[in-house]
């Protein structure tokens, strides 16, 4: 029985261990902040932190995860103000907001391992992750605004 | 650079003529971080008391629409003993700003501190609000002045009421700030208030004063609209993961459902085998769902076979294990190829005439030269980031149903029908709705998932769609044939023009087909064209629909646009003209246009709103080109494989230029690194919204012109994710947009935002593309390599 870390918390898992981690943290979990966009690793939509690093939940299964720490928008911090979710806010970054979390937990991810990026290594990083909205201008001054301390 | 110089440079807002300047208290306040709960950074000033005035409401599309618009406070507010206030959103939000926007400009005339109001989101119910659909970018137009009003008319039952507990005239009390203040005889402020908490019951006690009795706010008074800017509402909850859209409804005992749809539109099941699905466990039940098989088929689902599990997992598990057998039905032969073909050969003939002025076949027999071009366009499909789902529950005879919906009325009178219950007890609850682009207002996702928790006996239901069923069954962006030819005299004068439109119709949805467009598709920069050219032509050639035809953000201005100002740049080219002096000698001198004079068709469709309104003004259209050229630097000379390009049009009641700096890698990489917007869309309410729409416009103009496409093959969408159905994404984006906010007179009627900024984006893209290669796109998507 895969038993998996989310947000801090232990949560053991009686299903299908092949059942991606996001409809784990979905539907089981009830953690709705991380969408569905493609169900094919295409979109970003989905980004959770596996052990602190951002990965596709629609391609990675609860089995995968057993072990691991998994780390949603929820819990990225306790109360909403982790530099990239303040960077977001003080651009006004999202317009429907869908791909945010997504986004969010990308950049997070990114600025964690380092801290100054290229533009060239922002546009890299993140283009993975699809806004139809076509927030990417505020998106990467977002990251390099987080980057340098909000 | 410190990240906060790079910030401020970046991404401060870039001021055309007298554009919304954001003061200096309020930059501090952005950059301090220190924003309220609400975020709210403006600079408040009052006028005088005497500054308020009447205001005679100029008709709008509004008053054509199903329901109309209502403007009663009793029905958009609330205001609880403790000063709270409460407003109502009544129109979808999708990410325009628009939840925010129509509440603000309420408590803007109502003098509401803003950081004391709190939103709430209407459920589908017209009578009770005005129309609700939210698309043709019309909330702000349609609804500025019914908000005003609202607004207004609270501030007013406010002042009476405060004017009965204290005994004095009502002229002596004045509303200031989320409480009224008394005056004295010499309407100096006294000291003396009462807040709005205070009031709240006896001014809502009132009646609501007659419109015309209303003061309104003069320009200068304004707190938000227009104003400094302000957050969008769900901003915080978007960045933690709290704002709740479709999928994030949650009920007691919800069961997940998807379905197996026909491939080709008009398909039928012949046989199925459900074993395979029924042995995937967590999967509950599998049943056929009949679709509407009768033409038209309005919003009819499509019908197939419903998988029902206890997660969406294995709903789709199940699915994938269905066999299924189908019939394909009338639609099998569509094929892509084959029609751009057959579109091409008719545009080549002469078509249904739509508009003439002139004598246009002389202007051409007597030309010293004469251009022709042909512009192709594929198929297009919304897929906003959030693929279509809806909650259905019935219990007790009532339905519930939640959705990221954009037209939430419709759909529950259409929901009601379909279950067979009176509309009394339906109910359809508004989430947020994670992108729409015209597709959530075709509610067939909501009827489905109500259809089928009736079968399960009301069960809640979840109903998903993935982003595959999102890509292959979709109303469809029509696919078109644009036809332009231009007369040119020996003085290189343009004295002809024919445009000729073959594209399958919107209106095949809801009528029988002729294969002609209807005047809402021709009113989308066809037959509207802003040239003084003496001799005119528009024509419709013959063009049947294979697949659902509806409408994608900026509708039929994708094609037309396109069309008109890549063929005046590739004109401007031609006869060695600067494609932007051109562009403006094409339109010619300042004036309104006559319709009448101009041979437009006598059911001319003007984005809904009444001609006398918003007429269509030429002096605006070139004076948001000129501020474009001049922000972006027209002229100047470009580096080797870099060139800018133009592109202006008048759509949705607003006016928008814009000028695109494109590069060319040398693997032949289309880049964009500069895109320069004007907008003068009336009076404007936030203009922090206004850029990003435009910012977005930039984003998804360059996706349709390089990347978007959805072609058919044996009648099925040959496309099925973001892997072949392609997006810009971060990789390769317009880089540097910046949008200059024109602040037209006060008084000129509210533009759309939602959808201008489009055509003109994949019409100036195409311009500089040309300007930096010497290669011309004619079809679209181009590809993001030009060869």
């Amino acid at each position: 029985m895969p038993n998996v870390s989310v947000n801090g918390e232990k949560r053991d898992f009686a299903g299908d261990p092949n059942m991606p981690l996001l409809w784990f943290i979905r539907d089981e979990l009830n953690l709705t902040g991380t969408k569905f966009g493609c169900g094919a690793g295409v979109c970003g939509a989905c980004t959770v932190h596996l052990d602190g690093v951002a990965v596709r939940s629609c391609q990675t299964s609860v089995g995968d995860a057993a072990g691991k720490s998994v780390t949603t928008i929820e819990g990225l911090s306790p109360d909403g103000d982790h530099p990239v979710q303040k960077a977001w806010r003080r651009l006004s970054v999202p317009q429907c907001g869908f791909c945010q979390a997504g986004q969010i937990m990308q950049a997070a991810s990114l600025l964690a391992k380092n801290r100054a990026p290229t533009d060239e290594e922002i546009a890299e990083d993140m283009s993975g992750n699809i806004c139809r909205c076509g927030c990417y201008q505020r998106i990467h001054q977002a990251v390099r605004l987080a980057g340098g301390g909000v | 650079m410190t990240m906060l110089q790079y910030f401020d440079q970046t991404f401060k807002p870039r001021a055309a003529q007298g554009d919304a300047c954001i003061e200096n208290v309020s930059r501090r306040s952005i950059l301090g971080g220190m924003l309220g709960a609400t975020g709210l950074v403006l600079s408040v000033r009052f006028a005088p008391a005497d500054a308020r005035e009447k205001l005679k409401l100029y008709p709008t599309g509004a008053d054509a629409m199903p329901n109309k618009w209502v403007a009663d406070p009793k029905v958009f507010v609330a205001i609880a003993p403790n000063g709270e206030v409460t407003i109502v959103a009544h129109r979808a939000e999708m990410g325009t700003g628009i939840r925010t926007s129509l509440p603000a400009v309420v408590a803007d005339e109502m003098e509401a501190d803003w950081s004391r109001v709190k939103l709430t989101q209407a459920p589908g119910d017209e009578p009770r609000y005005g129309n609700q659909d939210t698309d043709g970018s019309r909330s702000m137009r349609h609804f500025i002045q019914a908000m005003r009003t609202t607004g207004a008319a609270m501030r007013q039952m406010l002042e009476t009421a405060a004017a009965a507990k204290w005994g004095v005239e009502v002229s002596r009390c004045r509303a200031k700030n989320h409480q009224v203040v008394l005056l004295d005889e010499s309407k100096k402020e006294t000291g003396k208030t009462l807040g709005f908490g205070d009031l709240a019951i006896a001014a809502m006690a009132l009646p609501v004063p007659p419109q015309e009795t209303l003061l309104y706010k003069t320009a200068d008074e304004f707190t938000l609209i227009g104003k400094g800017e302000f957050q969008i509402t769900d901003l915080h909850d978007i960045t933690t993961g709290k704002a709740r859209y479709g999928a994030d409804v949650r009920l007691p005992g919800m069961k997940f459902a998807v379905m197996a749809r026909p491939p080709v539109l008009g398909g039928k099941i012949k046989k199925y085998d459900a074993s395979g699905a029924l042995k995937v466990p967590g999967v509950e039940a599998v049943f056929e769902i009949d679709g509407v098989y009768k033409v038209p088929r309005v919003f009819g689902i499509l019908g197939g076979i419903a998988v029902v599990a206890n997660s969406t997992y294995a709903a789709i598990k199940g699915r994938e294990a269905l066999d299924i057998e189908w019939e394909d039905g009338p639609n099998a032969d569509y094929e892509s190829v084959a029609f751009d073909k057959e579109m091409s050969k008719t545009a080549a003939e002469a078509g249904k005439v739509i508009r003439n002025q002139g004598d246009p076949d002389a202007a051409f027999a007597n030309a010293k030269q004469v251009f022709s071009a042909d512009y192709h366009a594929k198929h297009l499909v919304q897929a906003p980031m959030e693929p279509l789902v809806a909650i259905a529950r019935i219990a007790n005879g009532k339905a519930e149903v939640w959705a990221p919906v954009q037209s939430p009325y419709g759909a529950r009178k259409d929901l009601a029908e379909n279950l067979k219950m009176p509309i009394e007890d339906v109910t359809v609850h508004v989430t947020l709705l994670g992108g729409g682009f015209g597709r959530k207002s075709k509610w067939d996702y909501m009827v489905e998932a109500a259809l089928v928790s009736q079968k399960l006996g009301g069960a809640p239901l979840l109903m998903q769609w993935t982003r595959e069923d999102d890509i292959r069954h979709s109303f469809y962006h029509t696919v078109s044939v644009e036809r332009i030819e231009a007369a040119i005299d020996e003085g290189g004068k343009v004295t002809g023009w024919r445009h000729r439109t073959v594209a399958p119709s919107i209106v095949s949805t809801f009528k029988a087909d002729n294969g002609y467009s209807f005047p809402i598709e021709y009113g989308m920069g066809f037959v509207n064209t802003p040239f003084d050219i003496p001799n005119v032509r528009c024509e419709n050639g013959k063009a049947m629909a294979h697949t659902r035809i509806g409408w994608y953000r900026s509708v039929s201005t994708i094609p037309h646009v396109f069309a008109v100002q890549s063929a005046v740049g590739e004109l401007a080219d031609k006869l060695g003209r600067d494609p932007k002096d051109f562009l403006l000698e094409l339109i010619g001198p300042d004036r309104k246009l006559d319709p009448k004079a101009l041979g437009f068709p006598d059911d001319f469709w003007n984005f809904g709103d009444p001609y006398e309104s918003f007429p269509i003004d030429t002096a605006r259209l070139k004076n948001v080109i000129r501020i474009a050229a001049e922000k972006a630097g027209w002229g100047r000379s470009m580096p080797e494989r870099e060139g800018l390009g133009i592109a202006a049009h008048c759509a949705w009641s607003s006016y928008v230029a814009t000028v695109v700096h494109a590069k060319i890698d040398s693997d032949g990489t289309i880049r964009v690194p500069e895109v320069t917007t004007a907008v003068d869309c009336g009076l404007y309410v936030n203009p922090e919204r206004i850029r990003s729409q435009l910012e977005g416009a930039a984003v998804m103009g360059m996706s349709n012109a390089l990347y978007s496409g959805i072609t058919f093959k044996g009648g099925a969408v040959e496309q099925s994710n973001f892997t072949d159905y392609d997006v810009v994404r971060m990789s390769n984006y317009p880089k540097a947009v910046s949008v200059h906010i024109v602040d037209a007179p006060h008084g000129t009627h509210s533009g759309g935002i939602g959808e201008p900024g489009i055509a003109p984006m994949m019409a100036a893209l195409g311009n500089a593309v040309f300007a930096a290669s010497k290669k011309r796109i004619r079809s679209i998507p181009a590809g993001e390599k030009i060869a």
